[in-house]
């Protein structure tokens, strides 16, 4: 009796596991499988699960109605000059609120919390009018400094720090190095996985980032791929579902092979701050 | 960049020496945290206070001048429809959002808790579109929606429901853009139950059931008030990052139709970059900013009470 009720206790499990899975993998199948549809399979109901003739076509289409190209080089660009201030901008300020000694530290750490509470979409207003003012509307500097500090990455790294056995660094003092070399040969390597962490939430972020630049940029050239995506779309409409849908593939490929890769990364950061919260 | 000898005996250094080298460290520290504190300044801490002025003001970003007109910005939209209705459809959407990252985050946490095959499969597959862009995201379902040729109609008509215009409809667009919003979004609260259910002792559990206690039992009196700091945490950044939620509104939506789907950051969107009129836009940021100072305080005096069951 019990044996059978447990059975079906297991079924009734593996059916909601299903439904999970089905809930999560039909909408990307669904986007993957369009992107290979012409128009007469997209425009068709009840909707064709597998297309029956696949095609890439939709691929070069949508390549060649936006220049997605220059879309490719200019996230690149953002994402990669992005994450690189953000990533050291992260270690050093970490390295310096937890290893190097300052009068009224502690304020200066309680400032940069602050700033965790004050998003960018807070300040787009005013931050547009200081990088209008600057000239910087239309340029990656425009577009990347006022993302490039960090407040989130620099806490989880000090967390972070703050674990680490003293006496590693104790031993590295009485052999006369110097901080900078603590840090690059002592702090960098033993943090190595955090480090990476950092450095994964910060290129997903950037690579998204919708809403700055969308207002830091106006003319096509300068569009990222998440910018450049609506703009295919608000040009295109719903007419034109396959290339749409092949365009999004072109934003979202490349964040889905990296997570691919490195999920474990990805996801330990994201708890580390609520279990250690 | 200064080097700084630490390594050196404190017994064998004189007085001078060690305040120099202190002094050097000093200097270190501030050259260690001056880009940061930089581009915190520029783009986090002045644009703070530079809209506290600009909503005072009444400016259309053009003329030279702006005119200062006091309150009169807060006034006129605490004394008008509009941005009340702005507010409602923001804390709607927040308060749909918070429920069910909770309630199905906690389920499918617990489900994937199990020791069942796939799991791990599963856990990735719900955790995928928390990295994706939103705009992408909000495409794919843009295309799921349409009326005609979408898959909700092909899941709906079999079981007798006509798809609405999902996007079209001001009675449907708000829950369309939830149903996304928490597609995209519950992976997150999901990975982060399941780190709090992992961390609960197996000790526990096991003396309550030599106790004879039933799963319900088990569930209300142990699972859910171990889990109560996590779900604290899941509440408060679901309710930070709600307010952010624009991406998917931008392309699915566009704050429509007829301001169905307006939430206060959409607004502020609206009123800086569409209608000109930076005055609003800077006194509804101050807003949304007071908004979240008052959940930033309830973080930091939870936390100090220390509701840990550790």
């Amino acid at each position: 009796m019990t044996a059978v009720r447990a059975r079906g206790g297991k079924l009734v499990r593996y059916a909601l596991l299903i439904l999970v899975a089905l809930v999560f993998v039909v909408p990307l199948y669904w986007l993957f499988s369009a992107s290979l549809k012409d128009l007469r399979e997209i425009y068709t109901f009840p909707p064709v699960w597998v297309p029956t003739n696949p095609k890439f076509s939709n691929y070069p289409e949508a390549w060649n109605a936006a220049p997605f190209g220059r879309f490719y080089l200019n996230t690149i660009i953002t994402t990669f000059f992005g994450v690189l201030l953000e990533v050291v901008n992260a270690v050093l300020t970490a390295y310096a609120l937890v290893f190097l000694r300052f009068p009224g530290k502690n304020i200066i750490f309680i400032g940069m919390l602050a700033a965790l509470m004050i998003p960018i979409h807070v300040t787009i207003l005013p931050n547009y009018l200081t990088v209008a003012s600057l000239g910087w509307v239309n340029t990656y500097q425009g577009i990347i400094l006022p993302g490039a500090a960090v407040a989130f990455g620099a806490f989880l790294l000090r967390q972070h720090f703050l674990t680490l056995p003293g006496e590693i660094l104790e031993a590295a003092r009485l052999d006369g190095a110097t901080h900078l070399q603590i840090l690059w040969y002592v702090i960098l390597p033993i943090s190595k996985p955090m480090i990476v962490t950092v450095t994964l939430i910060s290129l997903v972020t950037k690579w998204n980032d919708f809403l700055w630049p969308l207002i830091v940029t106006n003319s096509t050239e300068m569009r990222t791929l998440p910018i450049g995506l609506s703009y295919l779309f608000s040009q295109e409409g719903p007419s034109r579902w396959g290339i749409i849908m092949a365009a999004t593939i072109f934003v979202i490929l490349p964040v889905l092979l990296l997570f691919l890769q490195w999920q474990k990364h990805i996801i330990s950061g994201l708890t580390s701050g609520a279990t250690k919260g | 960049m200064p080097r700084v000898r630490v390594g050196r005996d404190k017994r064998a250094e004189d007085g001078g020496a060690k305040k120099h080298r202190v002094q050097r460290e000093h200097l270190l520290f501030l050259a260690f945290i001056a880009p940061n504190f930089l581009l915190l300044g520029v783009f986090t801490y002045w644009p703070m206070i530079y809209q506290g002025y600009l909503s005072l003001t009444r400016w259309n970003m053009l003329a030279p001048r702006k005119t200062f007109v006091g309150l009169d910005n807060y006034a006129s939209m605490f004394g008008g429809v509009e941005f009340w209705g702005v507010l409602f459809k923001t804390f709607y959407f927040m308060g749909t959002v918070v429920l069910g990252s909770v309630a199905l985050g906690l389920a499918i946490a617990i489900l994937l808790n199990q020791r069942l095959r796939g799991r791990n499969f599963v856990r990735s597959v719900v955790f995928a579109p928390v990295i994706l862009s939103g705009a992408a995201v909000g495409l794919v379902w843009a295309y799921i929606f349409d009326p005609n040729y979408g898959l909700m109609r092909t899941f709906l008509e079999p079981i007798g429901i006509s798809s609405p215009d999902w996007l079209g409809s001001t009675e449907y667009a708000m829950p369309a853009i939830i149903i996304v919003y928490l597609w995209k979004s519950l992976g997150f609260s999901v990975v982060i139950y399941l780190a709090g259910l992992q961390n609960i002792s197996k000790d526990l559990y096991e003396a309550a059931r030599i106790d004879g206690a039933s799963k319900w039992v088990l569930f209300r009196h142990i699972t859910l008030p171990q889990l109560s700091p996590v779900t604290f945490f899941v509440v408060l950044t679901t309710i930070i990052n709600s307010f952010q939620a624009f991406d998917i509104i931008a392309v699915m939506t566009g704050g429509g139709p007829a301001g169905a789907t307006t939430t206060l950051i959409w607004y502020i969107y609206q009123e800086a970059f569409v209608a000109f009129r930076a005055g609003t836009a800077a006194a509804a940021a101050i807003v949304m900013f007071l908004l979240l100072l008052v959940i930033a305080v309830f973080q930091i005096r939870y936390s100090q009470r220390g509701v840990h069951y550790k």
